[in-house]
């Protein structure tokens, strides 16, 4: 079934891990959407966060080949799993004297935060899972994005699992 | 005790049983080769430009079964390396590069003979580390030996940095090696065997493609078994030759793009493959939506990122090959097949593998090559032409008796592998066959094998082109020989003569076996100059993306 699916790595955090992981994305043709790296509860291990577009047989092979990297000690998928994701974003949207109170009225219906006020641009922080951050893009649209930057996806598994723990077995067991 | 790095390296290469090293020296490795000179267990060979080097130390692993270990310096030494450490990736070669790097606060500020070694090797190589601290370089140096030979074996990259030898650490070498994120799975799930079993035992058309994953495992005695208990006819790839005897009236000899018309018409039409240590590559399957249409699939493979990664398996085994056919081996039950076996004989009668009546045939000296030389002969082969006849033509009956570089495909390869291999296996016959073009991508390690005494036979078969190329030229593109010919090769008698090696011509087929027969019972490095046919083919060939039913050429 093609889509997009969120993978969740645990690698070693050392330098060089994270171009191994993006040059092996690049070299096998996967497209990511969005790459999130970060460090963990483990002071020895970065999470790494992955939504690649594709369909079952692709993400089979994007587990695999991720599981085959000596620096990389876990892959989940979050896909099928009851998860929460957020996406924070910072967008900088024109806001002349005229238009600034409807802005920050969406702003606030969609939770959002006002990080910057400027004669003619407002900047927000907008964060939570992608649908409600796309939908705030299509509304500031017509007043004009003058420019927008997004982490990306991180995720993480509902209820007292640890995904750093779940380990991911072979194909047929 | 307080040593330098240069020393812990050899602390750990003694530890890991390390005899041979190859490589070539440089600025940013003058401490090891230093240390080196103390060393009087461990024998250094000098090759003449460091791809030689990577060869050499490949060759002496495929040879052996033990780690090939090469050395390099920094900048252009290590960039020489990547050929050799991409032919050694893609054929699972378990290999140790080390290369010197400049020293670590000048890293990244593009000092002299600088190179981002990591980054160029990172996908070319089943790991590597660079080693900032001369207290890791211990572990690190154990780590690489591990992941090198275990698993789904692999070249390992360490790059050491200048300052990092020359400094000292009293950290002893701790034998334990700590990779939490890498943990092989060898031993092959039970209730996936016993599937694989009930289906070989219900299969009335079976073929076992073997690979070269059952010589690294060393389960050529027990595939042999296998196939005899059950009776089941064995196809084997490139790389799997020799894990399964020719001779045995069970062989289908090689599969594939040039493969016998047997063997393909065997898969085509069987309804159950069982794939060991093969990775089902594009050179084997031709057109895959076709391939094998009416089989079952059992693939048993150590490495589950190669199990339904171009083709859906059925029964997947993830283990290493030994361990997995233990435990098939009891469940089996022998089974006649008359009809299936009828079949295949009649196609080994209809379709053998042939070749034109007079002349200087390639494919003779092949043949003659098999003749004249001990069952246990090492043939190293370049790539192309000769390579596909030497793997047609010459009946291979042992493991780790034919070293050819079948994934990346290098021409060059040969003869640098033939002197690794003649330095693991001395006092056997060592042949490198190769083309006019091939022999001269790599003709500078003559001088290795001059120094180090080596009675390599290297046996060109020159027809004056780049011979494979120039074969789909003619089949595909009208005979246009753009880029081909190649005029200006050497006198290549006077070339091994001005090595110090012997040199000899053959231009009829009535000197081959007299040439040969000198070659092998001579002492000294030997260049054979065989004047072959000039646009010879081999056949059959699966033309690109054909099914591998549908062959052309030598076919009746």
């Amino acid at each position: 079934m093609e889509g997009k699916h969120i993978i969740s790595a645990v690698v070693e955090n050392r330098s060089g891990v994270l171009a191994h992981i993006a040059g092996l994305f690049a070299s096998r043709g996967f497209n990511i959407d969005s790459l999130a790296v970060g460090e963990t509860e483990m002071p020895d291990y970065s999470r790494i966060t992955v939504v690649v577009r594709g369909d079952d047989t692709i993400l089979e092979q994007v587990r695999k080949q991720l599981g085959k990297l000596i620096s990389v000690i876990r892959v989940t998928e979050l896909s099928g799993t009851d998860h929460v994701e957020r996406d924070l974003m910072l967008i900088k949207v024109s806001a002349p004297a005229g238009k600034r109170s409807e802005i920050l009225e969406v702003t606030e219906v969609f939770r959002g935060n006002v990080v910057d006020i400027s004669p003619k641009h407002i900047m927000i922080e907008i964060s939570g899972p992608e649908q409600k951050v796309e939908a705030f893009i299509e509304l500031m649209r017509p007043y004009g994005i003058r420019e927008m930057v997004r982490t990306g996806r991180v995720a993480m598994m509902r209820g007292g699992e640890n995904a750093s723990k779940r380990r991911q077995k072979p194909q047929e067991e | 005790m307080e040593r330098t790095g240069a020393k812990i390296l050899f602390e750990v290469l003694r530890q890991e049983g390390v005899e041979v090293l190859f490589g070539y020296p440089g600025g940013s490795v003058i401490p090891i080769f230093d240390a080196l000179h103390d060393e009087p267990d461990i024998r250094f060979v000098l090759t003449r430009h460091e791809q030689g080097a990577g060869h050499a130390a490949d060759g002496y692993a495929r040879a052996s079964g033990r780690p090939g270990v090469c050395i390099a310096t920094s900048g252009p030494g290590a960039t020489n390396l990547t050929t050799a450490l991409a032919t050694a990736n893609f054929d699972s070669v378990p290999m140790v590069a080390i290369t010197g790097q400049v020293k670590t606060h000048l890293i990244g500020n593009d000092a002299f003979q600088e190179a981002d070694t990591t980054g160029i090797t990172r996908p070319i190589t089943k790991h590597n580390i660079l080693v900032k601290d001369v207290d890791e370089l211990a572990h690190c140096l154990k780590a690489a030996f591990h992941i090198a030979t275990t698993g789904r074996p692999g070249p390992v990259l360490v790059d050491i940095p200048v300052d990092v030898t020359t400094s000292t650490s009293d950290k002893p070498v701790d034998a334990d090696v700590r990779l939490p994120g890498y943990r092989p799975h060898t031993e092959g799930n039970m209730r996936q065997i016993k599937l694989a079993a009930e289906a070989v035992n219900q299969a009335q058309r079976p073929v076992i493609y073997a690979g070269g994953g059952i010589i690294i495992a060393e389960a050529s005695d027990l595939l042999r078994q296998l196939a005899e208990k059950a009776n089941i006819p064995v196809t084997t790839t490139l790389l799997g030759l020799g894990c399964f005897p020719e001779t045995s009236p069970l062989s289908l000899r090689m599969l594939g793009m040039h493969g016998t018309a047997y063997a393909n018409y065997a898969v085509m039409e069987s309804d159950l493959l069982i794939a060991i240590g093969a990775r089902f590559d594009d050179r084997i399957t031709g057109d895959i939506a076709k391939f094998a249409p009416d089989a079952r699939i059992i693939h048993v493979d150590i490495d589950p990122s190669s199990i339904s990664k171009n083709i859906k398996v059925h029964i997947p085994v993830v283990g290493d090959a030994r361990k997995v056919l233990e435990k098939l081996l009891p469940l089996v039950k022998f089974a006649e097949r008359r009809d299936w076996f009828a079949r295949i004989d009649a196609w080994k009668k209809k379709n053998p593998l042939t070749y034109g009546p007079e002349g200087l045939r390639p494919q003779y000296v092949i043949e003659q090559i098999d003749a004249l030389s001990p069952d246990d002969t090492v043939i190293c082969t370049e790539v192309g032409q000769n390579q596909m006849w030497a793997a047609q033509f010459y009946r291979f009956t042992q493991p780790r008796t034919f070293l050819s570089s079948g994934g990346l495909g290098t021409m060059g390869y040969g003869f640098p592998a033939a002197i690794g291999a003649q330095i693991a296996c001395p006092g056997r016959t060592v042949v490198d066959v190769a083309g006019d073009g091939s022999i001269q991508m790599n003709i500078q390690e003559m001088a290795t094998a001059v120094q180090n005494e080596l009675p390599v036979n290297v046996c060109i078969l020159n027809n004056g082109y780049l011979g494979m190329v120039r074969q789909w030229q003619e089949l595909f593109y009208n005979r246009r020989y753009a880029g081909t010919p190649l005029p200006g090769n050497p006198d290549f008698v006077k070339l091994a003569e001005a090595y110090g090696a012997v040199g000899l011509r053959v231009t009829d087929r009535t000197d081959v076996a007299d040439a040969l027969k000198e070659a092998f019972g001579s002492p000294k490095t030997c260049v054979i100059d065989f004047v072959v046919e000039p646009e010879e083919n081999v056949f059959p060939m699966v033309p690109a993306g054909e099914a591998i039913n549908r062959m052309i050429g030598g076919m009746s």
